[in-house]
């Protein structure tokens, strides 16, 4: 199978070229055990992974243009030369590993924890399965920032605009039956880019590994803010 | 007066190595407390292995049938095989219901039953009233629990601002002279460039080391960094020759089927349909603690009834639970089979083999989380130093550890240790002058890795031992294969000096990271296979078909292995818990 990947390495290189790799694969094979098979023969091919199984989120990559985990996408079916770029839109460290501290950033912005303002209880806050199954599409996420590199709103502004990823967290704890800071947490995301710099372009739903709807989410913000002006 | 290198330093009341469910929840602890807190960690923390923990954390809630912590403490000292020091799992099972509530509490997404408390489900070796029936004792957000924890952990230590110097790789600890440990010298991944961590105390919380064996439950990181570093600062392991492996991994691939697939009602299948765990558990069936399942379906296969062409796995049944179940309970389970297996697990039965999952030795500590390497039952503690999670042997789980007590183990004793360096911080109000000379050995090992040329590759290297391991230290274990296995890994160790990068170049290195880990894993290589071959005896996980009896006036004890010399010492269990009476060895069956 012929591969065209993305290298650049700032100490040698000075910009980035394609490079061109043959691997003979068996069928089955995911895209991240061909690229480790790569780096046995190329040691210098760098890029980020750990458990191959899509619950870690390390290894985003472009793959023929879509955003995906290369733990969990088949080779077979894929189109030759299979072209692999990093995450789209982010600085670049190295081959396929970007720098994604504006993406951490707008994660922690959003409080991504759950905020209770009475004295806790000594036992569970109770939630019935239907409250719990609210957070079901929402909670999974693992942070792979395929979603929010796939978002031209995010591109365009990855310092103001919160993205796809971090709204979903938003909306997770706005979801939660538990949490109690629903009003910081709207006026936290007025104003014109926070939240309403999302365009309802819906990449970010068509290249999520784990199937989960940021666009969906981020109406529901948008009519909990409604709501709460009424 | 000592001339300190170049490199940068900063300094914090404590480092934590590590940013999984136990370093996280340590630091958490701290951070409330006020402490100055570096967690390193040579991933983003949410992608620590703690993140692929499934089926749940055990806490005697009693939300779906009468519990209590008492038979939670007995199951998991029958579980570890009577090995298990019952100080630790008193205190362990005692803590869990009020460490599950606060877990819940900072926001995990517990799933529910109808009246709205916390569901639970039934795992492998949980009986109510001391031996009697099932029990269902393990907490579980579907099966994605380890997720759940781990995400809320980050989101509250974010909260309480704990500083994390996230893609840094720990090389080595800075020991001086009288023995205090006063943090170490990582390495910035990005830069390729040192950094010294000055810290009055380090806690260890990197993990297990399920890297060793080339068929793994494990995330790519699991290579026993923090169990190297603590062999090279001449302290030992304990009881490495105690490897679970998980009875359902898939077959040939390794990924993890959660126990929570036969807690919700999934059983085993060998090729004539039979359900054969019925033979050796006839009480808990499927549900038997996991040695005595993985030792079951290995029989069957070895005894030619083992599905499949080649007749090399065991079929897991789960279709008759009914799509709503697979789907309300085990969705991660179903996207895994489906990705991995082209199969729909409420149609067809899964392909599983035993596949090495959790290091149930490491890093001795005390259940206060302080690393204490006295050989014969001394328990002083080094001072500085602490470990927990998978990395440690405190040890809770002995020969074998249940199914819902890891993610008990870690937060229960992240805690604890938390509470003990703060105590400590009390009365260590000052930095110690680190010790010069051990920044400049662990320097060395960054050099020596600098050297051009020809010779083996990491890759190499590292897949000679993997098989190794595999081959000669795998369920079944018999005197001459361990042997021979020894003198392998051995081979290997030798060969690593030779062995070069060809990849020199300082920006985001993953191979010079996979060097220092492959340095890591040849450690913990030799102690298994050398604890493995000298306990002669089978217990728990620890399988000897030369010795098939537990033998309990020789080895109940637990092993201590240093890197000097390959050398062993033991030193006793600890069977008096520490309010009730002990649970002296009986007879072990399910």
């Amino acid at each position: 199978m012929r591969f065209s990947i993305y290298r650049y390495n700032p100490e040698t290189d000075r910009e980035p070229r394609m490079q061109s790799f043959e691997l003979e694969v068996v069928p089955g094979m995911m895209l991240l055990e061909g690229l480790l098979l790569l780096k046995q023969a190329d040691e210098t091919l760098s890029f980020r992974h750990s458990c191959g199984e899509g619950v870690c989120g390390s290894d985003g990559m472009n793959i023929n243009g879509r955003n995906g985990l290369a733990c969990i996408t088949p080779l077979a079916g894929l189109k030759e030369p299979v072209e692999i770029r990093p995450l789209p839109g982010m600085p670049v460290i190295r081959d396929l590993v970007v720098d994604l501290s504006q993406f951490y950033h707008q994660y922690r912005s959003v409080k991504p924890w759950l905020t209770v303002h009475e004295p806790e209880t000594e036992v569970e806050y109770r939630q019935s399965p239907a409250e719990r199954d609210k957070l079901d599409g929402l909670y999974e996420c693992i942070l792979c920032a395929c979603c929010s590199t796939a978002c031209p709103s995010f591109w365009w502004n990855p310092d103001k605009f919160r993205g796809p990823a971090a709204l979903l967290q938003a909306y997770r704890f706005l979801a939660d039956s538990r949490d109690q800071a629903t009003a910081e947490r709207l006026s936290d995301l007025e104003g014109p880019y926070r939240l309403f710099r999302c365009h309802t372009i819906m990449n970010c739903v068509e290249v999520c590994p784990k199937g989960l709807n940021p666009t969906k989410a981020i109406g529901e913000i948008k009519e909990l803010m409604l709501k709460h002006m009424i | 007066m000592e001339i300190k290198s170049a490199v940068p330093r900063r300094r914090f009341d404590t480092l934590v190595i590590g940013a999984g469910g136990g370093g996280l929840r340590a630091a958490l602890q701290l951070s409330q407390a006020e402490a100055t807190v570096a967690v390193v960690s040579k991933v983003f923390p949410t992608r620590s292995h703690t993140v692929a923990a499934q089926g749940g954390i055990n806490a005697a809630l009693g939300n779906v049938g009468p519990d209590n912590w008492h038979w939670h403490m007995y199951d998991t000292v029958k579980g570890s095989d009577y090995l298990g020091d019952q100080d630790a799992i008193e205190y362990m099972c005692r803590a869990a219901s009020r460490l599950v509530v606060e877990l819940e509490h900072a926001g995990v997404p517990f799933s529910r039953l109808d009246n709205g408390k916390i569901y639970q489900r039934a795992f492998g070796g949980q009986s109510q009233n001391f031996g009697g029936e099932q029990a269902a004792r393990t907490c579980a957000a579907a099966d994605r629990t380890g997720h759940a924890i781990l995400h809320s952990l980050y989101q509250q230590n974010i909260r309480a601002k704990t500083h994390f110097f996230d893609e840094y790789y720990a090389i080595d600890l800075i020991k001086d002279d009288e023995g205090y440990i006063l943090g170490a010298v990582v390495l910035e991944i990005e830069t390729g460039e040192p950094l010294v961590i000055e810290a009055k105390t380090t806690l260890i919380a990197t993990g297990g080391v399920g890297r060793l064996f080339r068929n793994n439950t494990n995330a790519r990181i699991n290579t026993g960094d923090g169990m190297g570093m603590v062999l090279r600062a001449g302290f030992p392991l304990e009881d490495m020759e105690f490897f679970q492996f998980h009875p359902t991994g898939i077959a040939g691939k390794g990924m993890l089927i959660s126990e929570a697939v036969r807690g919700e009602g999934g059983y085993l299948l060998n090729k004539d349909g039979e359900r054969f765990m019925e033979r050796y558990a006839p009480h808990a069936k499927d549900l038997a603690s996991r040695d005595v399942v993985s030792r079951a379906i290995a029989t069957e296969v070895r005894e030619g009834r083992g599905c499949g062409p080649e007749g090399d796995y065991i079929l897991l049944k789960v279709d008759h639970l009914g799509e709503e179940v697979i789907n309300k309970r085990l969705p991660g389970i179903r996207d895994m089979v489906k990705t991995f297996l082209h199969i729909d697990p409420s149609k067809q039965a899964i392909p599983v083999f035993p596949t090495a999952h959790y290091t149930m030795g490491g890093i001795p500590t005390n259940r206060y989380g302080e690393v204490v390497t006295g050989v014969n039952g001394a328990e002083d503690a080094v001072p500085g130093l602490y470990a927990v999670g998978e990395c440690a042997c405190v040890s809770v789980h002995g020969a074998n550890r249940l199914g819902g007590n890891s993610l008990l183990d870690i937060v229960v004793f992240g805690r604890a240790a938390g509470n003990r360096i703060i105590e400590y911080l009390g009365d260590h109000r000052y930095h110690r002058p680190v010790n010069e000379t051990a920044v400049e050995r662990a320097l060395a090992r960054l050099a020596r890795w600098e050297l051009k040329g020809d010779g083996e590759s990491v890759a190499q290297l590292r897949n000679d031992l993997q098989r190794a391991m595999e081959h000669y230290c795998g369920v079944f274990r018999t005197e001459d294969v361990l042997r021979e296995g020894l003198e392998k890994v051995r081979q290997i160790e030798r060969r690593l000096p030779d062995a070069r990068l060809q990849d020199h170049s300082k920006i985001f290195n993953t191979a010079r990271i996979e060097a220092f880990e492959l340095e890591n894993l040849v450690d913990a290589g030799l102690a298994t296979v050398s604890a493995a071959l000298a306990r002669h005896e089978s217990r728990g996980a620890h399988s000897r078909i030369d010795y098939p009896a537990r033998d309990d006036v020789n080895w109940l004890k637990h092993s201590l292995y240093f890197k000097e010399g390959g050398r062993l010492a033991y030193k006793p269990v600890r069977l008096q818990p520490l309010t009730v009476e002990p649970f002296p060895p009986k007879p072990r069956v399910y």
